[in-house]
């Protein structure tokens, strides 16, 4: 008995040595909490010490390179996987934080903003647990922590009718979704008798289960995961989220978020219904790859499509964000490593070019108060270097080259037609050809249209081109130099499975 | 006759599917959080039923517990945020909030 408590208690304070950049992410909430409430600054304070604690969970995060290790009796999984996936979604947070110093509608709205910072911190904390849970149970705790931080600070504007309505629109696809998939959960449950996702993937080998019920219950489980990635049928809420929600949460939520799902979704293919390996075998009769390629050409399909009657950039940037997670779909679903290294390679990628893009939305809006492609007219004369990025990042969210994303759409093409797909790749290049138009239209408003009539110069401050420039410049080098990052997503490939 | 754990599988298949009607054909939106609830509800009696039942250990009834407390957490936040939509709009049909358009 003595011995069993002493062990437990040796393991829970070696996975608490490795749970470090959550529990700084706890603190900075907690003290970032406090001093809202004793400051008397409005409002940058709070966003000073959220910016000090996520650089700090960056350090310690760095620390965890390499480790592999199952943490809390296979709550938590560290792995070089789900280190990558925080990297990833660290970077965006910080990012945003950045841009959250400079958005007009948050810095000039009527409240404070203490919480808007503590809810960022919380939606990372939650994003960093989805990343390597590999239970159940825990999977749908952490998609709760970030859903709840999320909800609100989509609606954190709350003067605003449109963020009320974004926050509604929300909570409520967000809360049947997961209701839902807990639903599958216990169906999973109740087929395998175990939570945690490694033991589904050794019962589910050792005593076959009927076809039917597995298929359902993970049906299910999809459901939740499709939300969180925004993947048609389950992509309703992300329009109007998107456009309703402030230009910074947006931002987040179509990067990190997504990430964080992607993690998911792979983990669980890895650990529960595939048994591993460098090509994963997929357990029972069911065809995962097809269910993911239909979901993937639906979510690729629908986005690009309806994403070429928008005119307000916010939207139309949603449903290229759906798009997006259609090409990263097409990649999960050969469920191999090569597909999931593209994943990785993608969505690093796509954190550049995504972000810069919501960033310029946010400083045009800031500057002519408005979302309208219309407004765009003859930006790339009224302020060049905007106008030059944001040609760079669109040209880039449609996978030209010489742009860092048409190496992420390169690593994630080569890695379907490798795994056999060639009709889902040739369904991919269609939609990028159809992505070129809604993409090109804001470039063409900005250079070729009305260049007489062209406003007056608009003028960004120093910081702001910055950091612009610190997005540009990477999105451009990734697409000439990308060797590194493939190697360090094709090394970030190990799972940890067993216990 | 003895209740087994098909009894309460068959209950909570029913909850679940009344809870999901009731998300899918409601306007208002309390009404849809109640039948969210359902079917929350159906996912519990699921684990508890299966830790029973199925000779598992207590993870069963843990998630159950896990699920209660998240509901709670959740349904606070959306009535928070229903209340400002009823600021806003003076009623909280899912259906006639509709500022921004296709």
């Amino acid at each position: 008995m003595m011995n069993e408590l002493s062990n437990f208690s040796g393991e829970l304070l070696q996975s608490l040595s490795l749970f470090w950049p959550e529990t700084t992410l706890v603190i900075t909430f907690l003290i970032t909490l406090f001093a809202d409430l004793l400051s008397r600054h409005k409002n940058r304070l709070a966003g000073y010490i959220t910016l000090a604690g996520l650089i700090v969970t960056g350090l310690l995060l760095l620390s965890q390179q390499g480790v592999a290790q199952t943490t809390f009796s296979g709550l938590l999984t560290v792995d070089p996987f789900s280190f990558f996936m925080r990297v990833t979604i660290l970077l965006s947070a910080i990012l945003v934080v950045l841009f959250s110093f400079s958005s007009k509608e948050l810095v000039e709205g009527p409240f404070r903003l203490g919480e808007y910072y503590m809810l960022i911190t919380g939606l990372v904390f939650g994003m960093f647990l989805l990343s390597g849970a590999s239970n159940l149970i825990f999977i749908y705790l952490s998609i709760e922590v970030m859903s709840i931080s999320s909800y609100i600070l989509s609606g954190y504007t709350k003067h605003s009718k449109r963020a009320s309505e974004a926050s509604m629109k929300y909570v409520i696809y967000g809360a049947v979704s997961s209701g839902i998939m807990v639903y599958g959960m216990t169906m999973m449950f109740g087929l395998t008798g175990t939570l945690n996702l490694n033991e589904i993937g050794m019962a589910l080998q050792t005593k076959p289960v009927q076809t039917m019920p597995l298929l359902l219950a993970n049906l299910m489980i999809l459901v939740g995961f499709s939300y969180k990635i925004s993947a048609v049928p389950f992509h309703y809420w992300t329009p109007d989220v998107y456009e309703g929600a402030p230009i910074t949460v947006t931002a987040l939520l179509s990067v990190a978020s997504k990430a964080a799902g992607f993690a998911v979704i792979l983990r669980y293919f890895h650990s529960a219904l595939t048994n591993g390996g460098e090509l994963w075998q997929v357990i029972g009769q069911i065809d995962w790859h097809f269910v993911i390629s239909v979901l993937a050409v639906l979510t690729m399909t629908v986005g690009n499509l309806v994403a070429l009657w928008q005119n307000n950039m916010k939207r139309m940037l949603a449903y290229s964000s759906i798009a997006h997670a259609g090409y990263l779909l097409m990649a999960v679903a050969v469920l191999n490593n090569t597909g999931m290294a593209a994943v990785l390679i993608y969505f690093f990628i796509y954190m550049l070019m995504n972000l810069g893009a919501f960033y310029i939305v946010q400083l045009v809006a800031d500057k002519t108060g408005s979302e309208d492609m219309e407004d765009y007219v003859g930006l790339g004369y009224r302020s060049p270097l905007i106008g030059v990025a944001l040609t760079l990042f669109l040209v880039s969210l449609t996978g030209l080259p010489p742009t860092a994303g048409f190496i992420g759409k390169l690593y994630v093409f080569t890695a379907v037609v490798k795994a056999g797909y060639v009709w889902l790749a040739i369904i991919g290049v269609l939609n990028s050809v159809v992505s070129l138009y809604y993409y090109v239209r804001v470039v063409r408003n900005m250079y070729l249209r009305d260049v007489e009539s062209q406003g007056e110069k608009i003028v960004f401050s120093r910081p702001v081109l910055t950091l612009v420039l610190l997005l540009a410049i990477p999105t451009l080098i990734l697409g000439l130099y990308f060797g590194p990052l493939a190697d360090w997503a094709s090394a970030s490939m190990a799972f940890v499975t067993g216990h | 006759m003895e209740i087994g754990l098909n009894h309460y599988l068959v209950v909570s298949a029913l909850l679940f599917t009344l809870g999901l009607f009731g998300v899918i054909s409601r306007k208002h939106a309390i009404m849809v959080l109640m039948g969210l609830e359902l079917i929350l509800n159906a996912a519990n009696i699921n684990f508890v039923a299966f830790a029973k039942y199925g000779g598992m250990n207590m993870d069963g009834q843990l998630a159950a517990v896990f699920v209660i407390i998240l509901a709670a957490a959740e349904a606070a936040v959306a009535l928070a945020i229903l209340l400002k939509i009823f600021h806003h709009f003076r009623h909280v049909n899912i259906d006639e909030v509709n500022q921004m358009k296709e």
